[in-house]
């Protein structure tokens, strides 16, 4: 398991809750990493300072694809705030990614 | 290959094992044991070893039962331990449904021949962008065989990732991949899926499973239900193409493959006694063939069930086992009624050389009968079995039906060498034979009891209307109840149904009113 930069430290830019974000993963695949840009670009831009995103590589640590109920990846789920949401997926729609994570409202 | 061969090996739980291994090894594609019992003769040897089968049938036939059986029976039996990827039913939930049926899932589980993952997929918790695959699933799959050393995958039900996913263009591919790599890792694989209208599965998953599809069903039918199992595709083998009738009770899943046989019963020249040394005499000398039907036909009252009861102490006497299905009486009444003429059945039943098995005919249907008759003969082992009186099946079905289950069950007993005797009740004395017609080919004894009015006398006789492969005696002769049972008179000069009066050989006697 892997945490990425979270920009806890830096002071919160913007108020409200904090967001804690697992992405899993099988390997370094075109479609992992094209994820992983693509969700830190969205938390740069809508959760600045309140972000934390650990990476799970299933291939190192299978076990616990058990767990959050993984079949697909990559997933990304957010774990905080409640209820868990889970969005599947290389992320490349930034709109469903905000409306999966509760960010914006569905249109 | 011979199927009826294997059969017999059905009768003994000591021999069922390597008879079936036997058949695993017969040539043909490498195949894994279900240990159901039937269906690894239908299938000569159970499914493909390390291909997929598509089990498929509508809610509640029996899939994944079936699944689970042929995963227990893994583990426990032919040392393949097994993984069982769930999609619908929780491990608690799993665990529960099969316990009933004596399997102890959570002991295989912590002695690491069994592992359960329960996928969970919830449409309303997930969101889908962009491009992925299913490697999660695979990534599971693969921690499980490798945790328990797998040889044997169960997936039920993996349609439920249609309902839980939009796209269905990755998902096909992503199953398409899947299969392979299952294939691949060479794990023998069931997969079951809900039936479709108009198609085999409701996803088409027929077309990713190419190697074995068998399909359940479940009909009901004049308020009777019956379950079906057909081998619709075995790839590279060779199977029985006919729906067998299975039963799921309190021992699990057995399938019946009767009507795959050849006529290839075995023909013993050992003879056995009726219990009645007079018609044993009448008999050639020797009794009945052993293995052979014999018929004991007549109207109400005439003394089936005695004949059969003398039958039956004669053959626990020489310490067999005998088996018998009553759809008359209740075991009590029959061991009252017996005692009545002096034949007490009731010591051979506490030394459990006896047993009884009472059923209303109209309980099940037909195939349920039969399945459930099996079933008791394989578990009982018995080398002698009585159904008395096999008429009353006969309010079950049509005549069609009746003859075609008499065959099989005939056919499956003869097979095993099991003696059987079945009585007949004929509705009145101008009835003789016709009711009997359609059983009676399948018949190698055929005894006839009959009853006479002679002014205020009442008498009994008995004849041998036929008996294959034995010189028998043509005589009727007259008998009588005692309390010693049916005694055969020595010389009936004027037999009953001739209308003659002669009742001399009536002196004597004792009736007992059985």
């Amino acid at each position: 398991m892997q945490v990425y930069n979270t920009g806890l430290n830096t002071p919160s830019v913007a108020a409200g809750p904090l967001y804690s974000l697992r992405l899993y993963v099988a390997g370094q695949t075109p479609k992992s990493v094209l994820a992983f840009t693509n969700l830190k670009q969205i938390c740069e831009q809508h959760l600045q300072g309140r972000y934390a995103i650990e990476v799970i590589d299933l291939v190192k640590t299978p076990q616990l694809a058990h767990g959050d109920q993984i079949f697909a990846v990559p997933t990304l789920v957010r774990r905080l705030p409640e209820p868990i949401k889970k969005i599947i997926g290389d992320l490349s729609n930034t709109e469903r990614v905000l409306v999966g994570l509760d960010l914006r409202v569905h249109q | 290959m011979s199927l009826s061969v294997d059969e017999t090996s059905c009768l003994d739980p000591s021999t069922q094992e390597t008879g079936l291994l036997h058949l695993a090894q017969g040539g043909e594609l490498p195949k894994a044991l279900t240990g159901i019992r039937g269906l690894d003769e239908i299938t000569g040897g159970g499914l493909p070893k390390g291909r997929p089968t598509l089990v498929c049938g509508g809610p509640g036939s029996g899939k994944t039962l079936l699944a689970l059986t042929f995963l227990v029976n893994g583990a426990l039996r032919f040392d393949e331990p097994g993984v069982l990827m769930t999609f619908e039913e929780n491990e608690e939930e799993i665990i529960g449904d099969v316990a009933s049926l004596g399997f102890d899932l959570p002991q295989l589980i912590e002695a690491q021949k069994l592992a359960v993952d329960y996928v969970r997929i919830e449409r309303s918790e997930i969101e889908e962008t962009g491009e992925y695959d299913l490697e999660g699933l695979f990534v599971r799959l693969d921690h499980a065989i490798r945790t328990v050393g797998a040889r044997r995958v169960v997936l039920d039900t993996i349609e439920s990732l249609f309902a839980g996913l939009k796209n269905d263009a990755i998902l096909r591919s992503e199953l398409r991949r899947l299969f392979r790599w299952l294939k691949d890792r060479r794990v023998t694989t069931v997969i079951t899926g809900e039936r479709g209208d108009g198609a085999l599965t409701r996803q088409g998953l027929e077309e990713y499973v190419s190697d074995a599809v068998i399909l359940l069903d479940h009909r009901v039918h004049d308020q009777v239900s019956t379950r079906r199992l057909r081998v619709v595709k075995y790839r590279g083998s060779h199977h029985g193409t006919n729906e067998y009738p299975f039963l799921i009770d309190t021992k699990g899943i057995s399938v019946l493959p009767v009507s795959s046989l050849a006529l290839q019963h075995p023909a013993p020249l050992e003879r056995v006694s009726s219990g009645v040394p007079r018609l044993d005499e009448m008999l050639s000398g020797l009794g009945y063939y052993r293995g052979s039907t014999i018929l004991v036909s007549g109207t109400a009252g005439t003394g089936k069930t005695s004949l059969a009861a003398h039958f039956l102490d004669a053959a626990c006497r020489r310490g067999e086992r005998c088996l018998c299905f009553l759809f008359e009486e209740s075991p009590q009444q029959l061991l009252r009624n017996m005692r009545s003429i002096g034949i007490d059945l009731e010591p051979w039943v506490a030394a459990g050389l006896l047993q009884f098995h009472a059923a209303r005919p109209s309980r099940y249907g037909l195939e349920t009968h039969l399945v459930t008759m099996h079933q008791v003969v394989a578990d009982f082992g018995p080398t002698v079995t009585v159904i008395d009186p096999v008429t009353n099946l006969m309010t079950v079905g049509t005549f069609a039906d009746v003859q075609a289950m008499l065959t099989r069950l005939i056919d499956h007993l003869k097979t095993a060498n099991i003696t059987a005797m079945l009585t007949s009740l004929m509705p009145g004395q101008t009835e003789i034979e016709r009711t009997e017609t359609t059983i009676s080919s399948l018949m190698d004894t055929w005894i006839v009891l009959a009853n006479d009015q002679i002014g205020e006398r009442h008498r009994r006789g008995l004849y041998v209307l036929k008996s294959r492969g034995m010189a028998h005696s043509n005589e009727l002769c007259e008998f009588s109840m005692t309390n010693r049972g049916l005694n055969l008179h020595e010389r009936a000069s004027a037999p009953p149904g001739t209308g003659a009066r002669d009742d001399s050989s009536q002196e004597g006697t004792h009736h007992a009113g059985v």
